[in-house]
């Protein structure tokens, strides 16, 4: 029997309200108990200074394995997961091939079991190919592992198809994940519809584009019964729908990025692609919405919407290169500075969107929880360290960020999975 | 004969190295231009056809969107200066080959090329080659962005013909949405003083466009009477992803120029294309060959507006 103490830190649990300075005792892997003076034990981890928190868990990672290794692989998403405090991550299906079977959602687990990295979950297609038309085989991905369907960032635009993945899907108790977008009203769009893009030149993407699609998922989740969940919203509308569709009980979830909170369409006047991202950089009113919806509840999660590209790809035009920001190394730091100094969030409040939230979402009871007898993946944050982000250390493959050399605060220490470390930053 | 290396304005006002768009130049670098252009057309006038202000230079013209009349006045205009030019076009180029066109422009590049006139069909592409590039830059149409040296010479013109700037209102009409023409025309008009409507159907005017300082207009019949200058944008049939009106006769029919509106503008009204012109479109054929047209007289500027951009940029290098 392994005992191990995380001693002296700020210890928040989002699933027992919890924030007190405390020490947590793992054992063989679990979290056995929250307290002072807990007794003899092998290892000590001094976390005074530091808050400890459950792991993190994201909803959306494009982890680009397999097909597309120039970008991501398994190995190197996951460690970058790692060393953004993610202890489990949900793996997109836009893959080649696509992940529309059970064949392909067993090799997301192998290859997740090779890198011994953090977990992964595989998240299956909604449609063969993510073409929009026929079904996946939703059944066999559910038991091959599958928390959830989605088209990743591929719009299904027949309502028809929509509607039978919901009634089908619920049958196995998954939600679907969508990307909201109208793609008629965004062909060909690079930016948010609006007085920059007016100014740039730039094909613009209407917030309408959005709040449309919103719209008409909110009303099939509803005429279906089956549960929605929208990555990524950025609009004020997108808020607002989701807001009432709450209060009426309809079954729907949502989550933002950090960086639809940090930066906005003004961003795009250098013409620069790491600025480029769907749904598209909004203006300041609609950032003000997200981070409204985030203090009131309307918004579950927040999602790095992890999306690495190599540098060929988005070192050109900027109409042809893809839409993407490489995420999770830089998750923590943007959240403090959009959300805890400007004292719009409170850690409690943080840290549930990035532990409880999602974890509601992807119905993974045992994870974001510090509860006695759950797994130990634990994350310990250095809350006041000041560092600057620099690309060329990222664990990820890609360096597709537009916060390089940003000043910023806070850091993962250590990472913990099941009682074990998998990751302690440098300097600790 | 004046000293023809020796810029006759001061050369301090001008320090930009590259020339991305008419947004942000001060009224005094625009009249920079403009004088320089005058310049050169009184001494092409005087019978001094070639000048050696870039003797030695070798300019790229590097076009990456199909284009006859501006790439071909660029190439005179650096002729007339005496600089070598080296010609790039896309079709059967390396880029069917799949090479980038930042790695086609930096391969021009070390060939010795220190100027380079860019064309594309994506806005920000000139913006781009100008990070990763020594060259200086001269931005000949960018997307839907910007294309200066066309506003730059719709002002030459205008000027020419009033006097100033200053106090004139001007009509862009037709297709706001797609035309880096206008944007141009906004930036450089407004900064020298004009008032600017923008004018066409709903559909091709962008969202909050009177942030830059334009009045909106969806009328020609209203606006008329009261413009000194009505510069009429091509509909770009090629830019259009689906159908932003219903007809090319119904359009005609609401925003073309034709002799019965020319009737009822002002009588020294001024009438700009910047073409290529679609007869019986934007403008019937009395108007665009009648005698408030200065059509063709744009085209002439074009060649002094573009010796003015290349010089100046050039001597910026040397400062």
């Amino acid at each position: 029997m392994s005992s191990l103490l995380i001693r002296g830190g700020r210890v928040i649990d989002v699933s027992q309200r919890l924030d007190q300075v405390a020490d947590v005792l793992v054992r063989d892997g679990r979290v056995v108990q929250i307290g002072r003076e807990l007794g003899n034990v092998d290892q000590v981890i001094d976390a005074s200074g530091c808050i400890v928190s459950a792991g993190f868990i994201d909803t959306h990672v494009g982890v680009r394995d397999p097909g597309y290794e120039e970008d991501e692989t398994t190995a190197s998403a996951t460690a970058a997961a790692l060393a953004g405090g993610f202890t489990t991550i949900a793996a997109l299906p836009d893959t080649q091939p696509v992940v529309d079977n059970a064949a392909a959602a067993e090799y997301v687990v192998l290859q997740a079991k090779r890198a011994g990295n953090c977990r992964v979950h595989p998240l299956g297609a909604v449609t063969r190919g993510h073409a929009g038309v026929e079904l996946a085989d939703l059944g066999q991905l559910a038991r091959s592992g599958a928390l959830a369907f989605t088209d990743s960032q591929s719009p299904i635009a027949s309502a028809e198809v929509m509607r039978r993945a919901l009634e089908y899907a619920r049958m196995f108790h998954r939600p679907i994940f969508v990307h909201p977008q109208d793609p008629t009203l965004t062909a060909a769009g690079v930016m948010h519809e609006g007085y920059f893009s007016t100014l740039l030149g730039l094909r613009g993407m209407p917030a309408a584009a959005e709040e449309i699609m919103v719209s008409r998922d909110i009303a099939l989740a509803e005429l279906t019964g089956g549960r929605i969940h929208l990555m990524s919203i950025s609009t004020t509308g997108s808020v607002e729908q989701v807001r009432r569709a709450k209060q009426q009980g309809i079954a729907v979830t949502c989550d933002v990025t950090p960086h639809h909170l940090a930066l906005s369409d003004a961003e795009m006047q250098g013409y620069d692609s790491r600025f480029k991202v769907r749904p598209p950089l909004r203006s300041s009113d609609h950032i003000a919405s997200l981070i409204d919806g985030l203090a009131d509840g309307t918004i579950d999660a927040i999602s790095a919407d992890h999306q690495p590209y190599a540098s060929e790809k988005k070192d050109r035009e900027l109409d042809q290169v893809p839409f993407g920001i490489v995420g999770l190394e830089t998750l923590l730091p943007l959240c403090i500075k959009t959300l805890i100094e400007p004292g719009r969030l409170t850690w409690l409040q943080l840290l549930s969107k990035l532990t409880t939230g999602p974890a509601g979402i992807l119905q993974l009871p045992q994870s974001g929880s510090l509860a006695s007898g759950v797994p130990a993946d634990i994350t310990v944050i250095d809350p006041a360290v000041d560092w600057t982000i620099d690309p060329a250390r990222f664990r990820s493959k890609s360096r597709n960020t537009p916060f390089a050399n940003w000043s910023v605060r806070g850091q993962v220490r250590t990472v913990l999975i099941n009682g074990e470390v998998r990751y302690r930053s440098e300097g600790s | 004969m004046p000293t023809l290396t020796t810029p006759s304005t001061p050369s301090a006002v001008w320090n930009r190295q590259h020339l991305l768009g008419l947004q942000g130049l001060s009224p005094v670098e625009l009249r920079l231009i403009l004088d320089r252009a005058a310049e050169f057309k009184q001494l092409h006038a005087a019978g001094h056809t070639k000048l050696d202000h870039l003797k030695g230079v070798t300019v790229g013209n590097l076009f990456f969107e199909a284009s006859t009349r501006t790439k071909t006045s660029f190439g005179l205009a650096a002729k007339r200066l005496s600089a070598d030019t080296v010609d790039f076009t896309a079709s059967g180029s390396s880029l069917t080959k799949g090479e980038t066109f930042i790695d086609t422009a930096r391969n021009i590049e070390a060939m010795g090329v220190t100027q380079m006139v860019v064309r594309h069909s994506t806005s920000g592409a000139p913006h781009h080659l100008a990070k990763h590039l020594r060259a200086g830059i001269i931005n000949a149409g960018d997307g839907t962005h910007e294309h200066p040296t066309q506003g730059l010479l719709d002002i030459f013109t205008i000027r020419e013909h009033r006097g100033q700037i200053e106090g004139l209102t001007v009509a862009l009409v037709g297709d706001i949405l797609h035309s880096r023409v206008a944007r141009s025309n906004i930036w450089g008009l407004t900064t020298l003083g004009a008032k600017v409507i923008v004018c066409g159907p709903a559909t091709l005017i962008p969202p909050e466009i009177e942030r830059l300082g334009v009045e909106v207009s969806h009328s020609l019949d209203d606006i008329v009477p009261r413009t000194d200058v009505i510069n009429l944008l091509r509909i770009q049939a090629e830019r259009q992803r689906s159908a932003f009106f219903p007809s090319i006769y119904e359009y005609a029919h609401f925003f073309g120029m034709n002799g019965a509106r020319v009737q009822r503008a002002r009588q020294d009204v001024l009438i700009l294309a910047p073409g290529p012109i679609n007869r019986g479109v934007e403008l019937t054929p009395e108007v665009a060959d009648g005698d408030r047209s200065v059509i063709l007289d744009q085209v002439t500027n074009g060649l002094f507006i573009r010796m003015a951009c290349l010089s100046l940029l050039h001597e910026a290098r040397q400062c």
